[in-house]
């Protein structure tokens, strides 16, 4: 199941080209870029690992692309995404992010239903893959 | 080199293209702003020619592989190595050929680290933030220290190699230092010496070209020379150019500056006079004569 979310998620998957201008518009709107990889695709998962440092000052997408591909090449079977943050007065957030590789295969999730009191059930979705140990769950 | 594609032409009129681009304009005013440095200027002019044309046969659908831009300029101090690096970025940027036309200018302490796994990063860093435009380092040979095997400039030099090497299209590098010690540093690192296609020589001023560079110097501060002033600072020119630590055109602008100082220093001494702007405007003969280098032949360096 392919996961979606953040920017352009119910698109195809963006090329390296069209990556590279989405990262212009970040970068000439003023805003960091900051690579983040995960192997935790769970939808509430706000903790991704980062890439390096937040790419403060500059001017081309070009660095951005750099150091992308050195992230895909450690952690080509992972979800990497790329953020923006605005430092700005008055933002001082991530104004836009959107994943840019995946892994080959994502077993989508699970569905848990658990049985409360008064025949009451809440739910639980868990990634099949998180079943596995951390750095072991897409092959 | 994401310019607008113009359609595939057969004909391109040479004036037109030129115009285009605005390229005459900054190659006039490198003519103006800059005195001297004829072998400099004539080779920035051919390395303009050359991207026109590349660009023209691009258009045409001739296209060969990007060229190398990456240069050295070598020369002594103050020649105008760093002023000409921000001249050629404006140049590479109005062809076409980097796409922001940044100047990002570092030495060897914003490339090399401290401890071991510092300097990876922080080249990195550098090298991101110039992508797009030019990377200046000054004072390049620093970053080999032949006494030294484990020194961390090694490392840098590797990053430096490959992404000059696979990202040529991104990033143009200039290297700059003092001629003998680039040559140094150049043969102990034969990688750099071929992946530069430009080695540009800044020879030294003349003393009349010292002389102008005054002038306009004086002339953007809003200052000038009465005529003895100028006959004076002609003699000043030749005998410091003798003493020791002289570096051109820097030189000249130290000076200059101390020559305010004397200057503002003369005014404020007869208070009360009535000052005319003329006054103010002009530096005369007793300033240039009041320095050091008029006195005992220059025992200090850079003093008066």
């Amino acid at each position: 199941m392919r996961i979606t979310q953040g920017c352009f998620s119910f698109l195809p998957d963006l090329t390296d080209e069209q990556i590279s201008r989405q990262v212009q518009y970040c970068l000439e709107q003023g805003w960091a870029v900051n690579i983040e990889f995960t192997d935790d695709p769970h939808p509430r998962n706000n903790f991704w690992e980062m890439w390096g440092l937040p790419m403060f000052d500059l001017r081309d997408a070009a660095g951005v692309m750099m150091e992308l591909n050195e992230c895909r090449k450690v952690y080509g079977n992972s979800y990497i995404r790329l953020s923006a943050f605005d430092s700005s007065h008055g933002w001082e957030s991530v104004r836009l992010s959107f994943i840019v590789n995946r892994p080959k295969e994502e077993p989508g999730f699970r569905l848990d239903r658990h049985e409360v009191a008064g025949r009451n059930i809440r739910y639980t979705t868990s990634s099949y893959a998180a079943d596995r140990p951390e750095g072991r769950r897409y092959g | 080199m994401d310019l607008d594609i113009a359609p595939m032409t057969d004909a391109v009129n040479l004036r037109d293209e030129l115009e285009a681009v605005g390229i005459e304009e900054i190659l006039s005013q490198l003519d103006r702003e800059l005195i001297g440095l004829r072998p400099v200027k004539t080779r920035i002019r051919e390395i303009a020619s050359l991207l026109l044309i590349e660009r023209i046969r691009k258009r045409m659908g001739l296209a060969s592989e990007a060229p190398t831009l990456h240069m050295s300029f070598t020369g002594n101090p103050g020649t105008g190595k760093t002023t000409v690096a921000l001249r050629i970025a404006s140049i590479l940027h109005r062809l076409g050929f980097v796409r922001r036309g940044q100047v990002v200018s570092v030495t060897r302490d914003e490339l090399v680290g401290q401890y071991i796994g510092h300097t990876a990063p922080k080249t990195k860093e550098i090298l991101k933030k110039a992508m797009g435009g030019v990377l200046f380092i000054d004072e390049a040979y620093y970053l080999h220290r032949p006494d030294n095997e484990r020194d961390y400039g090694q490392e840098a030099i590797e990053i430096l190699l490959q992404v000059m090497e696979s990202q040529r299209e991104d990033l143009v590098v200039i290297l700059a230092g003092y001629g003998d010690r680039m040559d140094k540093f150049f043969a102990s690192n034969p990688g750099f010496r071929s992946r530069i296609a430009h080695h540009i020589d800044f020879p030294d001023y003349a003393d009349d070209e010292l002389l102008a560079i005054a002038e306009l110097m004086l002339r953007d501060m809003n200052y000038g020379f009465t005529s003895d002033a100028r006959a004076e600072f002609v003699r000043y020119i030749a005998l410091r150019k003798t003493q020791p630590l002289f570096s051109n055109a820097r030189s000249i602008r130290n000076a200059l500056d101390r020559l305010r100082l004397r200057q503002a220093n003369r005014l404020v001494a007869g208070l009360d006079r009535v000052l005319t702007a003329d006054d103010i405007r002009s530096i005369e003969a007793s300033d240039v004569l009041a320095s050091r280098v008029f006195g005992k032949g220059g025992k200090s360096a850079e003093a008066g």
